[in-house]
């Protein structure tokens, strides 16, 4: 057990050194979270999604974008964070990852940071709805506290049912 | 100058690849018995065309094999051997063996060079044994042609025209060329010498009318020449001339009077040049427009006709006669300017081949450039990213075309008549855009006769191949994985399809066999259909090896049923098994293949009278005609070709067997009624079928009616790929944009029939007795 966490914790170490740089910071429920800025494609507006069957909750659909058929997914509801209401302040930010184009449904986009490695820290274990692995690290902005997701491990992975289990 | 010739390559290989593809063709088509001289031109032709390029390349293994293939060609070509099926068999040969050659130097693969071996050996011994009066291996080709020498001379006399007293050092290596220029101006007669000073050392002098004559020596070619001069002027009122290495400064010191005698004798002295010319027609390589030769010398004659305004030019002659020349060359320079300068007998001899070179080559480039004209090579990927444009353009214009209905047709009449003209051009402008990709089936069809005859003299049997619809055209990416599943087809009715010739005879049927491979368009599919005039399907002997297989099977099946049992992995009922087919591998291969391409495999066979093995394939793969439904707030597309026909029931229509497993009866048969809104939990105020629509569909000879809401319309959609950017969902083939830019799902129809069967989607078991079904239970219970 112990050698677990500490396993862990070097291991978040060293992603620190590499997770310095920019973020998009956006706003699930009260928490503030971060996510590399150059996977953002875009961001835009909520739309009518088209309705997938026998999908989970979180994820809402599929969209047009530009000719691309682009799936959707509600982090508010995949994390159980904030209230969860479509309205024209809704916001999806379009990710690109790796080619792949998936957009996730978030409260609201606060603003782009640039961190430094010195404003980072560790995250300790816990259960959360998150795996904590799919945390990068945290990092404290004027007294806030922010969460930064390692965004395409998250996406990619197997509980966000977005892909085939053969990518894997 | 040298050129990287590797980026030439690809070009070849398709041109070669072609080449050999047609001559086979023809091959395959050519009567032993009275063999059409056309063809066998064409043959010779191929062969030929394929050795210029190969030698050009540098494959020298493939120009070696030509060369032998062109002479035994040449000589049953000229009626000197008479064609026999061993020479068919033995192009046959050589055409693969040339394809294995062209595939080994374009994709690295293994050349048999034992085959290559045999090959060349059983070319070389057909020749010779044919050969009465052996004819040395070089020659035979341009022989015909050139023996015909009368018109060389007159392409040779403007030639003398050229150049005046010019004495200069001609390196190595180099040639002195007369350029005899048409009237023009100044400036161009000196971009023309300052451009042709980039390759030698020019010298001009003006005649008499005011021409020039410009004198270049240089180490480049005649065609270089002419396509630097082709930038000022049209290169067909030039008149190039070769002259040689200065041999001996022949005083100008005779009369005019004594060119006269050696001019009139060079037309009779011609013939003696023949041999000469022969050999050096052959090294040029240029022997496949021989048997145009004579023609074209004839058009070089007319050609030249209007270069001969100097009556006193001398000619200068082919003549191997070291006197006649030069006595000819001092009276040319006697005759004031002319000078042909100082030519050696061999070089002038050259001179004239050299030149009917040119004159050849450029009538014989005409076809050629032509084709040229008529098609290109275009990369597939830019061919899709075009469809793929075209697709997004077509949505946008229904985007336009919606909001612009929407509008007031008096206050807007003028942008709606121009949206109705984007509406059309669109459409124009989709189709021709999809039919690039399009190709005739010809494509697939051109290599089963091949096929066929090898095997069918394999296993001893007589088969007639008929081909039905080449013309029928299919997107190529289809085309291509066509090919694998019809091989297989092809084979297999060969092989097990087709009996023996005294089987045949003893069923009472002609000993020949057919088969027949057709193609054509239905609805919005092409069928593809493969049939045999052989034994037919033994539906008992199937039931009997499905059963000892292990596989599920009752008497009752119906013939359709029992005939796809064949497509089961490992079922074979061939008694013997051959190294043609018959262990059973393949047709569970082939329906897997044609159903990853959209397509349906269905068999119909009457014992003793043959069987036909029909495929339905989309005619594409980017689009298809879909009919939507609606179901809740949502749209689905269902591909239309995969539905039989919709229809509202009647409440007495509905049947349950057990309470559940809801069904539907359409004329005398029961089909299972699979519940869209159940299959995708998908919330729906129509829960009643009698209150929606059924869709009844069918994929592999299952039938089932889909309940939905209702019915939205028919339309073209483009396919787009949900896992581009998601993952594959069950019962669902893709998703298309809808005229309002939403996303609407293609129904994946075979899967929906078989999640039908496996699940209890249709009747939810535990949840489908509740009150949402009223009228069908009521209907059950009465």
């Amino acid at each position: 057990m112990n050698m677990n966490t500490e396993a862990v914790s070097t291991s978040a170490s060293a992603n620190l050194k590499n997770a310095a740089g920019e973020y998009l910071t956006f706003v699930l429920g009260t928490e503030q979270y971060g996510l590399e800025i150059l996977k953002v494609q875009e961001i835009r507006g909520y739309d009518a999604v088209t309705q997938i069957a026998n999908t989970p909750d979180f994820i809402k659909g599929v969209v047009n974008l530009r000719g691309k058929i682009v799936p959707i997914v509600d982090l508010r509801i995949k994390f159980n964070l904030g209230k969860v209401e479509y309205d024209e302040f809704t916001v999806v930010i379009i990710l690109n990852l790796s080619g792949r184009v998936v957009g996730i449904v978030v409260d609201g986009v606060s603003d782009v940071m640039a961190l430094k490695e010195e404003q980072l820290r560790d995250v300790p274990s816990l259960v959360t709805s998150i795996d904590t692995k799919y945390i990068v690290g945290l990092a404290t902005v004027e007294d806030q506290m922010l969460i930064l997701v390692d965004i395409e491990k998250l996406m990619s992975s197997q509980e966000m049912e977005l892909m085939d289990a053969a990518v894997h | 100058m040298t050129v990287d010739m590797s980026q030439f390559y690809e070009v070849f290989f398709d041109e070669a690849d072609e080449l050999l593809a047609e001559a086979e063709r023809l091959l395959l088509g050519i009567d032993i018995e009275q063999p059409d001289t056309e063809d066998l031109n064409a043959i010779f032709r191929a062969a030929h065309s394929i050795k210029g390029g190969a030698a050009t390349f540098g494959f020298m293994d493939m120009a070696e094999i030509t060369h032998v293939l062109e002479n035994l060609l040449d000589k049953i070509r000229k009626g000197e051997m008479k064609l026999t099926g061993e020479h068919v068999d033995a192009f046959l040969a050589a055409k693969d063996v040339l394809k294995m050659e062209l595939d080994g130097h374009r994709h690295a693969s293994v050349v048999d060079q034992d085959q290559v071996g045999d090959v060349k050996m059983m070319l070389k011994s057909l020749s010779e044994a044919g050969d009465v009066a052996p004819v040395p291996k070089a020659a035979p080709v341009a022989e015909a042609p050139v023996a015909v020498p009368a018109p060389a001379p007159v392409v040779e006399s403007p030639a003398p025209v050229a150049a005046a007293d010019i004495a200069i050092d001609i390196p190595p290596g180099h040639q002195v060329f007369n350029v005899a220029l048409p009237e023009i101006t100044d400036k161009d007669l000196s971009n023309i010498k300052d451009e042709l000073a980039l390759l030698g050392e020019v010298s001009s002098t003006q005649q008499a009318d005011k021409r020039h004559m410009l004198t270049l020596v240089t180490d480049s070619s005649q065609d270089d020449i002419i396509s630097i001069c082709s930038f000022i002027l049209d290169p067909d009122d030039l008149v190039i001339t070769v002259g040689g290495a200065p041999k001996t400064e022949t005083p100008a010191a005779e009369p005019v009077a004594a060119t006269a005698t050696p001019l009139a004798s060079a037309p009779a002295e011609e013939p003696t040049s023949d041999d000469g010319k022969v050999k050096v027609h052959e090294e040029v390589g240029y022997g496949l427009f021989a048997e145009d030769g004579k023609e074209n010398e004839e058009e070089g004659y007319g050609f030249f006709a209007p270069f001969n305004p100097h009556p006193d030019a001398v000619q200068t002659q082919l003549i191997g006669d070291d006197t006649a020349l030069t006595a000819e060359n001092s009276g040319a320079q006697s005759t004031t300017q002319v000078v042909e300068d100082k030519q050696t007998v061999v070089e002038a001899t050259t001179a004239a081949p050299v030149e009917k070179r040119t004159q050849a080559r450029r009538e014989s480039d005409k076809p050629p450039a032509n084709a040229e004209t008529t098609s290109i090579r275009v990369g597939i990927e830019k061919v899709d990213q075009l469809i793929n444009l075209v697709g997004e353009l077509v949505i946008t214009q229904a985007m336009i075309e919606q909001r612009v209905n929407a509008l007031d047709p008096v206050q807007n009449e003028a942008l709606i008549n121009s949206v109705g003209q984007l509406t059309r051009n669109t459409r124009d402008l989709q189709e021709s855009v999809m039919s690039i990709r399009m190709m005739p089936m010809d494509f697939v069809f051109s290599r089963f006769p091949r096929m066929v005859r090898d095997l069918a003299s394999k296993l001893n049997k007589k088969v007639e191949f008929v081909t039905i619809g080449a013309t029928t055209e299919l997107d190529k990416g289809l085309i291509e994985r066509i090919v694998d599943p019809l091989t297989h087809l092809v084979r297999n009715s060969v092989d097990h399809g087709i009996e023996t010739p005294e089987k045949r005879k003893a069923a009472g049927k002609s000993e020949i066999g057919t088969l027949t491979l057709s193609a054509a368009h239905k609805g919005g599919s092409i069928v593809i259909e493969v049939t045999d005039d052989g034994a037919g399907l033994n539906r008992e002997r199937i039931l009997a090896k499905a059963q000892s297989n292990g596989l599920a099977v009752s008497e009752n099946m119906s013939d359709g049923e029992v005939y796809s049992l064949i497509f089961a992995p490992g079922f074979s009922t061939a008694e013997v098994v051959t190294d043609v087919s018959g262990r059973g591998v393949g047709m569970d291969v082939v329906k897997r293949n044609i159903t990853a391409m959209g397509g349906v495999v269905e068999i119909r066979s009457a014992l003793g009278y043959g069987t036909t093995i029909s495929i339905a394939l989309p005619l594409t793969l980017a689009i298809l005609d879909g009919m939507s439904v609606s179901l809740g707030h949502s749209l689905y597309v269902v591909p239309l070709n995969l539905i039989v026909e919709t229809l509202q029931p009647r409440a007495e229509d509905i049947k349950t067997v057990t309470g559940e497993g809801y069904m539907v009866h359409v004329r005398g048969e029961y089909l299972p009624i699979i519940a869209l809104h159940r299959l995708f939990n998908h919330h729906t105020d129509i829960t009643d079928p009698t209150k929606g629509v059924l869709v009844l569909i069918e994929a592999d000879g299952k039938k089932s009616a889909l309940f939905v809401d209702r019915l939205v319309g028919q339309q073209q959609v483009v396919i787009k790929s949900l896992e581009t950017n998601f993952k594959k969902i069950p019962g669902v083939s893709g998703a298309t944009i809808m005229g309002d830019g939403s996303v609407a799902l293609i129904l994946d129809v075979p899967a929906i029939i078989q999640m039908g069967q496996t699940t209890n989607y249709i009747t939810g078991a535990s949840t489908f007795s509740q009150p949402s079904y009223p009228a069908i239970l009521n209907t059950a219970n009465a």
